[in-house]
C-alpha cells in the first residue's frame, strides 16, 4: 500500500468557483423562500393546523439523519480499525457536519418566530426531546470537530481512537434522539412505536451512506483524481446491506402494526388507501428507492460507476419519500378521539387531513441542501480532506 | 361557583398572565364591573389549592356553537384574512360523534382539555407551553418560537397556529404570528373572577369550578355523577370531563 497523500482541492479554478455559484445560489434562494413565508406568515405554504410539519421537516430531518449515518466510514475506520476507510475517514466527518448544519438551517428557518432563536438557546425545558435535540446537535458539530482536528494534526493522531470512539457513541445516541421526536407523540397512530428509534438509526445508516458515496465519486471526478474499484465496491455492498436493513425494519414496523387493533389503521392507510401516501410507498421507496438500488449495486451493473451514483440517488430520493410518509402522511391519517366511532367536526376531526408541498417549503428545503454542498465546497478547498489518489494501489491495503 | 383563592408566592407565569389580565383592566374599564369577591388578587399567584375544570353534559339539549361563538367574541378570533379554513385559529370546536352500528350520534364541543399531565408542556422546547398553578394549560406568546411540536402532541387536536399578522385584536387575549394557541380557559376572566366565555353561553350546560375543592358544585357533581374523559386511556387526566359520551 503506497502512501496516503491528503491535498486541498484547487480553490482558484474555474470548476469550483461555478460549483461555488450554484451551491450559493440554491441556498441564496432557500434563505429566500424563508424570509417569503416568515414575512406572509405559514399561510403561505400548505401547511395547517392539521398538517403542521410540512415539507421543510421532511428535508431538515433527512439532513439531520443522513448527518449522523455519514460519519459512519470514520467510525468504521477508527472505531472498528478497518484501514480500508482510513483514507474516507476525513471527508466522512467533514461530510457529518456539513449534512447537520444543513439540516438545522431549514430547521430553524421555518420555525414560526425564527427571530427568537435566542429564546431556544436560553430557556430549556429539560423535559422536552427538542431541547435535548438542541444539545446532541451542537454536541455533535463540536465532537466531530474535534475528532477531524485529532485526524489532521499529527501530534494528535494518537487521540483519534478516542475521539472516534466518542463521536460513534454520539452519534448513535443523536439519531435516537431524532427518531424520539417522533416517538413521544403517543396519541398518533403512525408514531406509537418503539421501533421508530432503532429504525431512524438504520436509516441514517443508507442515507448518509449513499450520500457521502455521491459526493466522494463526484469530488473525485470533478477534479480528475484517481479513485480505484477497490474502494467503492467496499462501500456499494455495505450500503446494499444498509438499504436492506432499513427494508427489513419498515416490514417488521407494518407487520407489527396490522397486528395490533390500534395501529392496523395506519398502516392499512399507508400500504392500501392513502392515495399519494400509497403510490409514495410502494412506488418510491420501496420499488424506486430500495429494491431498483439492491438491483444495480448487487446486480450485473455492479461495478459500472454510474449506475451505483443512480443507486445512490434512488436510495436519497426513497428516503425523502419515506421521511414524507412518516412526518406527513402520520399527521394527516387521522387522530383517533372516539375509538371505534365516526367523527366530523369544522376542524377537520375525523378526515384525512389535505397537503400539498408550496414551492417555498421546497425550495426551502432544497436551499438547506445547497448549505450542506457549498460547505462541501469550501471545505475541500481550504483544507486536505481528501487524499490526492484513492487508485487501488493507495486504498487498498492488500495491494502490492 | 364558589372558591377560595389563597394567597400564594408570585410565580413568573402567574405574574405574566396576571399583568396582563390587569392591563386588561385599565384597558376595558368595563371589565371592572364585574370584579367580584372571587376575583383573584393579581399580585398574588394563582394557588395549587385550585384546580380549574369544566363538566360538559352533552346530554342537554343546547346549541353548542352559542358556545363556539362566545368564544370567538371573547378572544377576537376569526380576523384571519388570507388563512385558509384549515389554517384558521379555533380555540372550541363541536365535534358530532356517531355510532356506526346502531347509528346514535350526538354532539360535544372539544377544546384544549387542560390535562394534569399535559403533552404539550411536557415537550414544548422553551417552557412557553404551560400549566398554571391552577391547572389552567397555555402558551406564553412571547416565549414560543413556534416550532409546532405541541401541535403534534396534542391528543385533542386543540391547539392552532397563527398563520398571518393579525389586526384588530382582543386587548385581553394576545395573539401573535408564528405562534401557537389555544383555549385558555379564559383566564382573563377566570383571575376576575368571571366564568369563562363558553361556560356563559352553555345555559348550564357546563359546570366550572373548583375540582380540588369538595365542596364547589362541579366536584358534587362529578362525585354523584362521575365524569368521562376522553381518550382517558392516555392518562393525562384532563380537567375538562363530559357527562354523556
Ligand atoms: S410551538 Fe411554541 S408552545 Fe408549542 S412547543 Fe413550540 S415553543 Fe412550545
Amino acid at each position: 500500500m503506497k502512501k496516503l497523500h491528503f491535498l486541498e482541492v484547487e480553490g482558484n479554478s474555474r470548476g469550483f468557483y461555478t460549483l461555488l455559484g450554484v451551491f450559493g445560489l440554491i441556498s441564496l434562494i432557500g434563505m429566500f423562500a424563508a424570509y417569503y413565508m416568515e414575512h406572509h406568515g405559514h399561510y403561505v405554504t400548505g401547511m395547517s393546523n392539521q398538517v403542521v410539519w410540512g415539507t421543510p421537516h421532511v428535508f431538515a430531518i433527512f439532513l439531520i439523519v443522513a448527518a449522523s449515518g455519514a460519519l459512519n466510514v470514520a467510525s468504521i475506520s477508527s472505531v472498528f480499525a478497518k484501514t480500508a476507510y482510513k483514507p474516507l475517514a476525513r471527508l466522512s466527518g467533514m461530510l457529518a457536519i456539513a449534512l447537520l448544519a444543513g439540516g438545522l438551517v431549514v430547521l430553524l428557518l421555518d420555525l414560526g418566530r425564527p427571530d427568537r432563536l435566542i429564546v431556544a438557546m436560553t430557556k430549556f425545558n429539560f423535559l422536552s426531546i427538542f431541547t435535548w435535540n438542541i444539545f446532541l446537535y451542537t454536541g455533535f458539530m463540536g465532537i466531530v470537530a474535534v475528532y477531524l482536528w485529532t485526524m489532521m494534526d499529527r501530534p494528535y493522531n494518537k487521540l483519534t481512537k478516542k475521539a472516534g470512539m466518542g463521536a460513534f457513541i454520539w452519534r448513535l445516541v443523536l439519531t435516537t434522539g431524532t427518531g424520539s421526536i417522533f416517538g413521544f407523540l403517543i396519541a398518533r397512530e403512525a408514531y406509537d412505536t418503539a421501533l421508530l428509534a432503532p429504525m431512524f438509526v438504520i436509516m441514517s445508516f443508507a442515507f448518509g451512506l449513499a450520500f457521502f458515496m455521491l459526493v466522494l465519486m463526484a469530488s473525485y471526478k470533478y477534479t480528475d483524481r484517481p479513485l480505484g474499484d477497490y474502494i467503492i465496491n467496499r462501500l456499494k455492498n455495505l450500503l446494499g446491506v444498509f438499504v436492506a436493513a432499513v427494508l427489513y425494519f419498515v416490514i417488521v414496523y407494518h407487520i407489527t402494526n396490522l397486528y395490533s387493533a390500534d395501529h392496523q389503521g395506519v398502516s392499512a392507510f399507508i400500504l392500501a388507501d392513502g392515495g399519494i401516501y400509497t403510490f409514495l410507498f410502494w412506488v418510491v421507496q420501496i420499488g424506486l428507492g430500495s429494491l431498483l438500488p439492491l438491483l444495480l449495486l448487487y446486480g450485473p451493473t455492479g461495478k459500472n460507476r454510474t449506475m451505483i451514483g443512480l443507486a445512490s440517488a434512488l436510495i436519497i430520493i426513497g428516503g425523502l419519500a419515506q421521511l414524507y410518509i412518516i412526518i406527513i402522511g402520520g399527521q394527516a391519517y387521522p387522530m383517533v378521539m372516539f375509538p371505534g366511532m365516526e367523527v366530523s367536526s369544522s376542524f377537520y376531526d375525523g378526515v384525512v387531513a389535505s397537503y400539498s408541498p408550496s414551492l417555498p417549503e421546497v425550495l426551502l428545503g432544497v436551499g438547506g441542501v445547497g448549505v450542506t454542498l457549498l460547505l462541501v465546497t469550501v471545505s475541500v478547498a481550504a483544507l486536505k480532506f481528501l487524499p490526492a489518489s484513492l487508485a487501488d494501489e493507495v486504498a487498498d491495503p492488500h495491494a502490492k | 361557583m364558589t372558591s377560595k383563592i389563597e394567597k400564594e408566592d408570585l410565580s413568573r407565569r402567574n405574574f405574566i398572565f396576571g399583568s396582563i389580565a390587569a392591563a386588561g383592566l385599565t384597558v376595558a374599564p368595563g371589565v371592572m364591573l364585574y370584579q367580584t369577591a372571587n376575583a383573584r388578587d393579581l399580585s398574588k399567584a394563582a394557588s395549587s389549592k385550585v384546580r380549574w375544570g369544566m363538566l360538559i353534559d352533552t346530554s342537554r339539549d343546547v346549541d353548542w356553537n352559542k358556545c363556539v361563538e362566545a368564544c370567538v367574541k371573547e378572544h377576537g378570533l376569526g380576523n384571519e384574512e388570507h388563512s385558509r379554513p384549515d389554517q384558521r385559529t379555533q380555540y372550541i370546536r363541536v365535534v358530532e360523534v356517531k355510532n356506526k352500528s346502531t347509528g346514535y350520534s350526538m354532539s360535544l364541543p372539544v377544546m384544549c382539555q387542560h390535562c394534569e399531565q399535559p403533552p404539550c408542556v411536557d415537550v414544548c422546547p422553551t417552557g412557553a407551553s404551560m400549566k398554571r398553578e391552577d391547572g389552567i394549560v397555555l402558551v406564553d406568546r412571547h416565549r414560543c418560537i413556534g416550532c409546532r411540536y405541541c401541535m403534534m402532541a396534542c391528543p385533542y387536536k386543540a391547539r392552532s397556529f397563527v398563520h398571518e399578522t393579525l389586526t384588530d385584536q382582543s386587548t385581553t387575549t394576545p395573539r401573535g404570528k408564528g405562534c401557537v394557541e389555544s383555549c385558555n380557559m379564559c383566564v382573563n376572566r377566570v383571575d376576575n373572577g368571571q366564568l369563562p366565555a363558553c361556560v356563559e353561553a352553555s345555559e348550564g350546560a357546563i359546570v366550572f369550578g373548583n375540582l380540588n375543592d369538595p365542596e364547589s358544585d362541579i366536584s358534587k357533581l362529578l362525585a354523584k355523577h362521575g365524569g368521562k374523559q376522553i381518550r382517558a386511556d392516555l392518562k393525562l387526566n384532563p380537567g375538562v370531563q363530559y357527562q354523556g359520551i
